[in-house]
């Protein structure tokens, strides 16, 4: 089974909500929709479900047109961003809702939500209430009750969101291995760019309601169309540092120049946009390539196991993602490194112009 | 052991309560003659012939058949009736919803005696007039505005995800109204039956005009007891206290959910 969407739009009261959006899903695969919010990614699945219609366009479905098509007619699940399951069934009637309405045999139901709830953890809880279940489990409980049913479609809106940081990572490797196990399209949104890259599959970088950019989740990370895209799909997003270039000379702000060379070697003269991921850039220098930058710090915020250093490049913010602890004074100058193989070079209109080579993630 | 300020204020505030209460059942139970001749802050001489009389004799126990008749029946159709109109307001927007919603609770703002005259016309020309039915329908005119602001507000409570999953599940709409929606706004429909009763069991003035003999309410019935040789004091207070006991039983069962209900399930 394919899905196409065609020039879809969704505007409600004068608001533009999604602008001209085609799309094509496989049956097997796994696609992210990946934006901020607001950028429409709720908006396309529930337009995906059935559940709203769009202002404009059609969705084929294997070249049948369902655009007007119940969203009851339709062989889907769903997965909200919100715990969302029947508060007056217990986790067992929950996960076999779907089978029951479909008028499935009771001992084939039995057999399908047991298998359903031990491969989301869920087999302790079946007599309990939802009431009566932590976040996480509601979630689970809602998830099973999406997978129980073979769908051709399966759409998750940010299942993952409302879930403390430990569950998260775990339910994000079951996920993987459940996806992998079905044959339906699945349809994931997410904010998050590490998210996605974990789930791989092909990506769709969308922003106010517009598609920047759609591909395969790696090849869009490493070679993002433009300045926008690489923004959205790097967390904390990417540095950006205004650039020329003088011949053979790469100059990046104003105090620093580079020798042109490896993938920027043939880069003409003029102004360009540099672009570096934060965990790209490094407090101590990796190799002897690596370009030292002084700077003022701002700010040094500390997450779990990685510092952030808010930095001030002669009026450029930048950030440093390192990985481990440290304290460093205020307001007082810092040295951090980069390696020249590792910038992506935007022209000033913010079309990628070059991406790193060798990279890593 | 000192008393706190507050628990006597309390205290007093429930005796000032408890006091008309309390002299009711106090003349219930006690005979005519003792109720004119002495004061006692007790029945000296306790009988229940009041009591008994009322379960006896037709003309007083039917009124409280009558009354539960019509106050069960308004209480069904008002539920009935307003379980979709609010699923309509709180689900759908339509053109002028907001208005109507608002125009709703206007039908409460006129006293019942206005739509007297209509009600007694228009009953007469259906010969409806003393039928159980005319006085539950002459108060949905009151209760199935009040039933739908209140259901709206715990209807509005429910996610509307909840709705949308049950029809991504396969489910057609009565079923999920049924099964998954309705236990969901239990309370609120406790609370919307309470509100209905209330309204209904103490409601006179409809209640009298529309009907004479076979649906005569029992607060009618109370109005009529006074005979040549005067009051009947303590059947009336008698007929008063069994009044009483079905609209405290109700309260009894949906007393936790009543500040909801006020709210209009906005709590």
């Amino acid at each position: 089974m394919s899905i196409t969407i065609e020039n879809i739009s969704l505007s409600v009261n004068k608001e533009i909500y999604l602008k001209d959006i085609s799309l094509n899903f496989d049956s097997g695969s796994k696609n992210i929709l990946l934006g901020r919010t607001l950028a429409g990614k709720t908006s396309l699945l529930r337009i995906l479900a059935g559940l709203d219609r769009p202002s404009k366009g059609k969705i084929l479905v294997d070249n049948k047109d369902v655009t007007g098509v119940s969203v009851r007619k339709r062989n889907i699940s769903m997965v909200y961003q919100q715990f969302i399951n029947y508060p007056s069934f217990t986790i067992y009637d929950n996960i076999a809702s779907p089978l029951k309405v479909a008028g499935m045999g009771k001992s084939m139901i039995d057999s399908r939500v047991r298998e359903a709830a031990e491969m989301l953890h869920l087999e302790d809880m079946l007599d309990r209430m939802p009431g009566e279940l932590s976040g996480g489990q509601q979630q689970r409980c809602a998830i099973a009750r999406a997978l129980v049913k073979d769908t051709n479609l399966l759409l998750l809106d940010e299942p993952l969101v409302n879930l403390d940081y430990k569950l998260r990572e775990e339910l994000q490797i079951d996920l993987q291995d459940i996806f992998a196990q079905r044959n339906a399209i699945v349809v994931y949104t997410s904010t998050e760019p590490s998210e996605a890259l974990k789930l791989g599959g092909n990506i769709v970088i969308l922003d106010k309601g517009r598609v920047l950019q759609n591909g395969i989740t790696s090849e869009v990370f490493h070679k993002p169309a433009t300045i926008k895209v690489a923004e959205i799909f790097s967390d904390p997003p990417i540095n950006l540092i205004n650039c020329h270039v003088e011949g053979s000379v790469f100059h990046l702000g104003q105090n620093v120049t580079i020798p042109l060379t490896g993938h920027m070697k043939s880069l003409a003269s003029g102004n360009y946009i540099a672009g570096i991921r934060s965990n790209h850039l490094y407090l101590n220098p990796q190799n002897k390539t690596d370009t030292a930058i002084e700077a003022i710090l701002d700010l040094a915020e500390i997450n779990g196991s990685e510092t952030f250093f808010h930095v001030n490049y002669a009026g450029t913010k930048l950030v440093v993602q390192e990985v481990g602890i440290y304290s460093k004074k205020i307001n007082s100058k810092i040295l951090f490194y980069l390696d020249p193989a590792s910038l992506f070079v935007f022209s000033k209109s913010g079309e990628l112009i070059l991406s790193p080579e060798n990279f890593s993630v | 052991m000192r008393i706190k300020k507050r628990t006597l204020f309390f205290m007093v505030y429930i005796f000032l309560l408890m006091l008309p209460i309390y002299w009711m059942l106090n003349m219930s139970l006690k005979t005519n003659a003792d109720i004119l001749s002495t004061f006692s802050l007790y029945p000296k001489h306790i009988t229940f012939d009041n009591y008994i009389k009322i379960f006896t004799d037709s003309s007083w126990y039917s009124g409280y058949i009558n009354s539960i008749i019509y106050v069960t029946m308004n209480m069904v159709i008002s539920l009935v009736t307003a379980l979709p109109a609010a699923y309509a307001f709180s689900r759908y927007s339509f053109l002028g919803d907001k208005h109507m919603f608002f125009w709703l609770l206007t039908n409460r703002m006129a006293p019942a005696a206005v739509f007297l005259l209509p009600f007694f016309q228009l009953y007469s020309t259906f010969g409806l007039i003393d039928t159980h039915i005319a006085v539950a329908l002459a108060h949905c005119l009151f209760n199935v505005p009040l039933a739908v602001w209140i259901l709206e507000g715990f209807m509005s409570g429910v996610p509307r995800e909840i709705d949308e999953t049950a029809f991504i599940d396969g489910y057609k709409f009565p079923r999920f109204f049924l099964t998954i929606f309705i236990p969901q706004i239990r309370s609120g429909i406790g609370v919307t039956a309470f509100f209905c009763f209330m309204f209904s069991w103490v409601e006179l003035l409809l209640a009298r005009t529309l009907t004479t003999t076979n649906a005569k309410p029992i607060a009618a019935t109370m109005t009529r007891t006074v005979s040549a040789s005067g009051l009947d004091w303590g059947l009336l207070a008698a007929a008063g206290i069994l009044t009483i006991v079905p609209g405290a039983l109700v309260i009894w069962f949906v007393r936790n959910n009543l500040a909801k209900g006020f709210a209009m399930g906005r709590v």
